[in-house]
């Protein structure tokens, strides 16, 4: 099977408090944590999008690949946020990377799992023969409406994916994708903001999808629980992945390392492919992962992991997400954060 | 701004492609058709180093209509390693800490927008390194 | 080449002249000119104008001209600089008139910039569009940057900066043109609101109409048209690189100096010899680079020879005189012209209170942009 050969992440420096938003809508700053789970979250700049994200963080991808951008046959970004309604994000990207004209390019779209998206199709373009490296990239820069749960959670933020054959940094072992149509959550077109279902969203969408690809990954590879080093759940605040996690039996310790939501906030597409880039950060040789992302409408997919010995060695030519998330960061007020999501109308 | 305009002007911005003369080894960014120094024709491309120093900076208060939202904002000018010098805004820094000599690397960004129905302009903002 | 001489002068008051567009602004120089040589023909008309294109949407400048002025036939020429236009113009002019061409030439320049356009838009175009305007960069951010550098290498301070300004609104409160005939002091200066760090409103020269007009004629026909001729002694002009990163110095105009020992080269003259002099002061920092370049003062001690008030009205070497842009006013074609005048009325006797005693020889220098080009003119007494 392929593998990753190289991986890359990027968090905006912006940051802004769940304490900040509370104190906007006078909600009580310490039951918002309580309930969520949310400390901060990261914010992009006026001039950051799911583009300039995805273009940070595929080039510490190469970097720790270390091979000609050149030989990259295809590229593939799944975000809820593309810049452009029509016109698309991976040709940005392709061109800024040093990428193409000999490349295959789609932009992917499926709520929060448009990034596990690119990375399965990116994966299975390798595994064909039809390209020597592939790159998916799962990036966001969703929007939360004011005064609604989402604005406590939702962040910008992405991780590239770099698939081959050769020196692998982690081995696919296995994918598996569970898929059904919940209306849990979504945007009509022309929409600034997205709508959800409220409590519709928790078992009917996300624990329903998400423990069902992870059990049936765990069936097809025969795996248990405790066979795993790490794992990372899509994150769409503190509290769900660990209370799936627990159902599906996995341990504290195991969730530990992938669940950065608490200071990153939601990345949507981006929620678990950061998340396994913070396990790649300090996995070992032979430790094995499982991500298990999940897009409302709705949908999981699964990839069962393991680290190879090549992976300590290169990590270190890019940056952790861990020095992203613990660096330097610019708190924001509420009417700074406003004004970077555009939330303030402005003449044309 | 009109399409073929910000078209060409992509392996510069998006790739800091720059020319290095073959005669006399002066690198120009953006690239050009003729050196400044020696007047020799036929530059190679190179891609720059995506960092530097910066050389000087200022603040900007009172910016374009485009820059609105973004004012005030620090700009520079930034050495790299080649020896090209760049004009470029500063993000996610502080405007007191930009000072000459300061190491910057250079970060993918989205510089101006044509309005609410226009093209996306992307390009380089000097973030600094610390 | 014949000797040249500038027989005639005339200017609309600068400032904000909502009653006058911008073919009405140069019809009252070019009339005022004329008037003032009694002459009543031209053979050639150069009309210095950055963008009547982008102010208000009116190219074809040169003709338009001639025609309003009632000289249909008459050959005119736009010629653009940028904030440089008026001083090409008035060089274009000598060498017509020098090379035996014509005799009698205008030389003028015209700005109209409060028609509603997006004045720093307009101006962002003598910047280099793709490497530095694209990235967010106004014109008072290019002379900030330079500032800055010329802080670093020198110690100018921001005292230095306010001098300029003070000294400026000074010698303009006592020019009946000027768009601002007000004092300033220092403190206001460094209370005004910031506009691209260090530099702030009141370091930054204003938007203004205006225009100018001079009339030039072989020095050998000068006596038909005026007792108090005005010989142009030199000219000099060169061109640097457009964007700031590319210059060698950003503290430094080396296209001030290049054009300024051309000009001193082919009058036979130096520094040492001018009286008095208009320099090219769009923003504070650009006088104390321009008088350096000019080498009125050695690298980096323009600021100190400014405080000392060297360059006042008394001083050793009286800079801007007219009030400068800073004062004054910059209808950006204008300009060039308009230096020149104040030269011509200080070598004529004519300055009234701004009068620099025995003013026998003087200098003017505009420049464009951040400094990518720059025309300066020496004039004597006859």
């Amino acid at each position: 099977m392929a593998g990753i050969v190289g991986y890359g992440a990027f968090i905006p420096r912006n940051r802004i408090t769940s304490e900040e938003i509370a104190r906007q809508w006078g909600k009580d700053p310490a039951a918002i944590r309580r309930g969520l789970l949310l400390e901060e979250k990261s914010v992009p700049g006026i001039d950051e999008d799911t583009i300039t994200i995805s273009v940070e963080a595929g080039r510490y991808a190469l970097e720790r690949a270390g091979i000609d951008p050149q030989l990259v046959g295809a590229l593939y970004i799944g975000s809820e946020s593309h810049p452009y309604a029509v016109k698309p994000s991976g040709t940005v990207v392709l061109e800024a990377l040093g990428i193409g004209p000999d490349v295959h390019v789609a932009d992917f779209e499926f709520a929060c799992k448009a990034g596990t998206e690119a990375m399965f199709v990116a994966l299975n373009v390798v595994e064909s023969g039809r390209a020597k490296f592939a790159m998916g990239i799962g990036a966001d820069t969703s929007q939360g409406a004011p005064n609604d749960a989402l604005e406590f959670s939702a962040s910008a933020g992405g991780a590239a994916y770099l698939f081959g054959k050769d020196h692998l940094l982690a081995d696919v072992v296995e994918t598996y994708s569970y898929t059904s149509d919940t209306p849990d959550f979504w945007r009509r077109e022309g929409e600034f903001y997205p709508r959800h279902g409220g409590r519709f969203t928790g078992e009917p969408a996300y624990f329903k999808h998400v423990t069902s690809a992870t059990r049936t990954i765990l069936e097809r590879t025969g795996l248990k629980p405790a066979d795993f080093r790490h794992v990372v759940l899509h994150m769409p605040n503190g509290k769900f992945p660990l209370a799936a996690g627990k159902e599906l039996g996995f341990t504290k310790e195991q969730l530990a390392t992938g669940w950065i939501v608490n200071t990153m906030g939601n990345t949507y597409s981006g929620s678990s492919p950061t998340g396994l880039a913070a396990i790649l950060d300090v996995a070992e040789a032979d430790d094995l992962i499982l991500i298990t992302s999940f897009g409302s409408g709705a949908g999981s997919d699964s990839f069962v992991l393991r680290a190879t010995s090549l992976l300590p060695e290169r990590r270190g030519r890019a940056p952790t997400v861990r020095s992203m998330l613990d660096g330097r960061r610019h708190y924001l007020t509420y009417g700074q954060y406003a004004k970077y999501r555009e939330k303030i109308i402005v003449n044309d | 701004m009109p399409s073929p305009r910000y078209w060409r002007e992509i392996p510069a911005r998006y790739r800091l492609e720059g020319g290095r003369c073959p005669k006399c080894g002066k690198v120009v960014y953006p690239i050009r058709k003729v050196c400044p120094e020696c007047r020799t024709e036929g530059l190679e491309t190179i891609a720059l180093s995506r960092r530097g120093r910066v050389v000087t900076s200022t603040v900007i208060h009172v910016s374009p209509t485009e820059f609105l939202m973004e004012a005030p904002y620090p700009m520079v000018i930034v050495e790299t390693p080649e020896g090209a010098r760049l004009m470029v805004q500063v993000a996610d820094s502080d405007p007191d800490e930009v000072k000459p000599g300061m190491e910057v690397a250079l970060e993918f960004r989205c510089i101006q927008r044509e309005g609410h129905s226009g093209i996306l302009c992307y390009g380089h903002k000097a973030v600094p390194i610390r | 080449m014949r000797e040249v001489a500038i027989v005639g002068v005339g200017m609309t008051p600068f400032g904000e002249l909502w009653e006058l567009s911008l073919r009405d602004l140069f019809v009252d120089a070019a009339l005022a000119a004329l008037r003032d040589a009694k002459a009543d023909h031209l053979d050639a008309i150069y009309v210095g104008n950055m963008s009547g294109g982008q102010f208000v949407g009116q190219e074809h400048v040169g003709p338009l001209m001639a025609d309003h002025l009632g000289m249909r036939g008459v050959p005119s020429t736009r010629v653009e600089s940028a904030c440089a236009s008026g001083g090409a113009a008035l060089r274009a002019a000598f060498f017509e008139v020098a090379s035996g061409a014509s005799d009698l030439v205008l030389a003028s320049g015209v700005e109209k910039m409060n028609d509603g356009a997006d004045v720093t838009r307009v101006l962002a175009t003598a910047a280099d569009q793709e490497s530095e305007v694209y990235h967010g960069v106004t014109f008072p951010g290019l002379y900030a940057l330079i500032a800055r550098a010329h802080m670093a290498a020198h110690g100018t301070t921001l005292e230095d900066l306010a001098a300029v300004s003070v000294k400026n609104h000074a010698h303009g409160a006592l020019n009946p043109k000027a768009q601002f005939r007000q004092k300033v002091t220092a403190e206001q200066v460094m209370a005004s609101s910031m506009v691209a760090d260090p530099l702030r409103l009141l370091h930054c020269s204003p938007v203004s109409d205006g225009a100018a007009a001079v009339l030039l004629c072989p020095l050998s026909r000068a006596k038909e048209f005026t007792q108090r001729p005005i010989r142009i002694r030199g000219t000099g002009m060169a061109s640097s690189s457009m964007a700031l990163a590319d210059r060698k110095d950003p503290a430094y105009l080396d296209a001030v100096n290049l054009a300024a020992n051309r000009a001193y080269e082919m009058a036979k003259l130096g520094p040492k010899d001018i009286n008095v002099a208009e320099v090219h002061d769009c923003f504070a920092i650009a006088e104390l680079c321009a008088l350096e370049a000019l080498c009125f003062t050695e690298r980096g001690r323009a600021g100190e020879a400014t405080r000392a008030g060297e360059t006042s009205l008394g001083g050793r070497l009286p800079i801007n005189t007219s009030g400068g842009l800073k004062s004054k006013g910059h209808p950006v074609g204008a300009t060039g012209v308009a230096q020149a005048i104040e030269i011509v009325e200080q070598l004529r006797g004519e300055a009234g209170e701004r009068q620099v005693k025995d003013a026998a020889v003087g200098l003017a220098q505009n420049m464009g942009g951040s400094g990518a080009s720059s025309v300066v003119h020496i004039f004597e007494r006859v």
